[in-house]
């Protein structure tokens, strides 16, 4: 499973990354401060009590990704080299994704009358061919990095281990709802590089799947209660029926 | 007098209808952006957390009814089981239409029966709405056969009845708490106020209850718009049944934010918490009011009184739905629906009301014989566009 990590410490905020994004993806090349349809990636100087930093937003490809979770069609799904790609011809345009993501990552073409979701997909015709990702090779500081999970995170804790008064002890995204394929290493603290802080570490679509395994068994349970009530109040009624059928014909008599 | 009232009503519902028209135009031609007020961090709005949310809900009343009649045999529901019925067919129908606004791309509406992804809680959303529609539709079926005079059709759609009413019930407690646990996998944004893990119970239990409320709350104005008597002996049952199904779901509901340790949110009556714990018990006031007014027999044996609980009811969960929907997520107060949203749903709800009046007048919906034209001079206020 491929991944990147961004060592928020090695970036100097020269775009090359944004810049070879939009070049990989055909985008216009402009400036924003937020991920949009059109900007699968955005860096942006950030100033914190620790310092300053350089943010640096993208899709963070979750191993178990709610997104693909909700999608009623499956336009969303996680590859097996660890991509989540989307497929605009069968999306319904029902923006569960967008209400799922605990990132708050993808994007809608609101004013377009066939609305695409716009966000980064790891580039995975690349990933594909066994290249790397346009911005880890874009990279001039080496602060964006393509490579399998497992080395990336040996890499990460060495680096925490080598200065730790410099690094924060932790890598985002090694456990965030159950782990991301996108991890960060960091001196400011991951809130202010728009990181959530409050996710659990269970994977999302496990709180959805609780309820939903349930329902086979319940429904099927009751099916067989409403039949067997069916039967009882039939059975009663018709009891009845006969019962007042003989009295009336006894008091005719 | 009345005169005058059927004249603001109709002018009223030409006004609605209006502007749903323009804002219709805006939607198709501008897209949701142009349209609406919704956002990356708000991607669902009025559409889906009033029209489908609060209408799949209030449309409950259909699946409850026709089981207590055909599977419990309550012989003292059947005269409302047909306007019940067709409440919930129309409900249903106003869902899909709002589904089309509301999706971004409405032509791939139909993907999921093809596209499947069963670990989606809308995949089963969708499907069991198609399939309980389709339910709703043969259950209304009769009333139409019957006024073409198809005999044969409308006795095989009779004959069908009892597994249709099991069909309609297991599809829609699914439905009905599916809509509940879509909002699972956002406990990171939801309020905990009204996240739960017994959101689908909660769901059930509210629908089921408001469902009975707005069965009540639909006879008390068809008996106003129609001139027809109340069945006070039947709906003062419905008002008992709802009792207990709000005080179930506020059991559950309390007992739920105590087990987890949230309780105490609710009385954070100062700093930026104090709203939300404002809304949890006003939501409370209109819902637990109601329940508690309704054990009384003076209140409940009173046509005016119980009609008053019902509309209360309605309220309280339309608050509860809408919060869910908005108010309560993180995003929520970056949120108020566009003066078009409104438009449409507005235009949705008297386009409801009005296919309801046109099938009472030319259906048997309330009666035994297939000729409702005998309906007596029809009387006032919602009459003529209700």
């Amino acid at each position: 499973m491929r991944a990147l990590l961004i060592d928020i410490t090695k970036c100097v905020g020269c775009g090359a990354c944004v810049a070879a994004c939009c070049q990989q993806n055909g985008l216009p090349v402009e400036d924003s401060a937020e991920l949009g349809p059109h900007h699968y990636t955005v860096v942006r100087k950030v100033r914190t009590r620790r310092g300053e930093a350089y943010y640096r937003r993208l899709c963070m490809h979750c191993l178990d990704p709610a997104c693909a979770s909700v999608c009623p069609v499956g336009a969303l799904r996680k590859t097996s080299q660890g991509p989540v790609v989307y497929n605009p011809s069968i999306c319904m345009g029902c923006r569960y994704c967008l209400q799922a993501c605990p990132f708050d990552v993808p994007r809608y073409e609101w004013d377009s009358l066939a609305p695409k979701l716009g966000k980064c997909s790891f580039c995975a015709e690349r990933l594909a061919q066994g290249g790397v990702t346009a911005c880890a090779e874009a990279c001039p500081t080496g602060a964006t990095m393509c490579g399998e999970r497992d080395e990336l995170l040996k890499e990460a804790r060495a680096r925490i281990a080598a200065e730790p008064g410099k690094y924060l002890p932790r890598i985002y995204g090694e456990h965030e709802v159950g782990g991301t394929s996108v991890l960060y290493i960091s001196h400011v603290p991951f809130s202010a590089l728009g990181l959530p802080e409050n996710l659990p570490l269970d994977p999302l679509p496990a709180y959805t799947h609780r309820a939903l395994s349930q329902i086979p068994p319940l429904a099927g349970t009751a099916s067989l209660i409403l039949a067997g009530l069916w039967w009882l109040t039939n059975r009663k009624h018709e009891v009845a029926r006969r019962e007042s059928g003989r009295t009336e014909r006894e008091g005719l008599r | 007098m009345t005169r005058l009232r059927m004249l603001f009503w109709r002018w009223v519902a030409l006004a609605i209808l209006a502007a749903g028209a323009y804002a219709t135009i805006v939607r198709f031609t501008k897209g949701l952006g142009g349209a609406t007020n919704l956002s990356d961090q708000m991607p669902w709005g009025l559409w889906i957390g009033f029209d489908v949310l609060c209408g799949v809900g209030l449309a409950a009343g259909g699946f409850t009814i026709t089981m207590a009649v055909y599977i419990l045999h309550l012989e003292k529901l059947r005269p409302i089981v047909r306007p019940a019925v067709l409440t919930a067919f129309l409900g249903y129908l106003l869902v899909i239409v709002a589904l089309i606004y509301d999706l971004g791309r409405p032509w791939n509406i139909w993907r999921p029966t093809v596209m499947w992804n069963p670990r989606s809680v809308m995949f089963e959303v969708a499907w069991c709405v198609m399939l309980y529609t389709t339910v709703l539709a043969v259950e209304f079926s009769p009333l139409l056969f019957d006024r073409l005079g198809w005999r044969r059709a409308s006795q095989r759609a009779r004959a069908a009845m009892v597994p249709l009413a099991v069909a309609g019930f297991i599809l829609s407690t699914m439905h009905q708490s599916s809509l509940g646990s879509l909002y699972l996998i956002v406990p990171t944004k939801l309020h905990p106020l009204w996240y739960s893990p017994l959101l689908p119970w909660l769901f059930w239990f509210s629908a089921v209850g408001a469902g009975l409320a707005m069965v009540i709350f639909e006879s008390g104005m068809s008996a106003r718009a129609f001139g027809r008597a109340l069945e006070i002996d039947v709906l003062e049952k419905l008002g008992r049944a709802m009792a207990v199904l709000l005080g179930v779901f506020w059991f559950l509901r309390l007992w739920d934010l105590g087990h987890r340790g949230h309780l105490g949110a609710a009385f954070q009556f100062s700093g930026p918490q104090a709203f939300y714990a404002a809304m949890f018990w006003l939501e409370a006031l209109l819902m637990l009011g109601p329940a508690a007014l309704a054990l009384s027999d003076r209140i409940r044996l009173h046509p005016q009184r119980l009609f008053a609980l019902a509309c209360t009811v309605v309220a309280g969960f339309l608050l509860h739905r809408l919060n869910v929907s908005t108010t309560a997520l993180a995003a929520g107060s970056r949120y108020f629906p566009s003066w078009m949203e409104v438009a449409v749903t507005l235009m949705l709800v008297t386009l409801g009301i009005a296919a309801f009046r046109f099938a009472v007048l030319h259906l048997a919906v309330f009666g035994p014989s297939p000729r409702v034209r005998q309906f007596p001079e029809v009387k006032p206020a919602l009459a003529r566009y209700a």
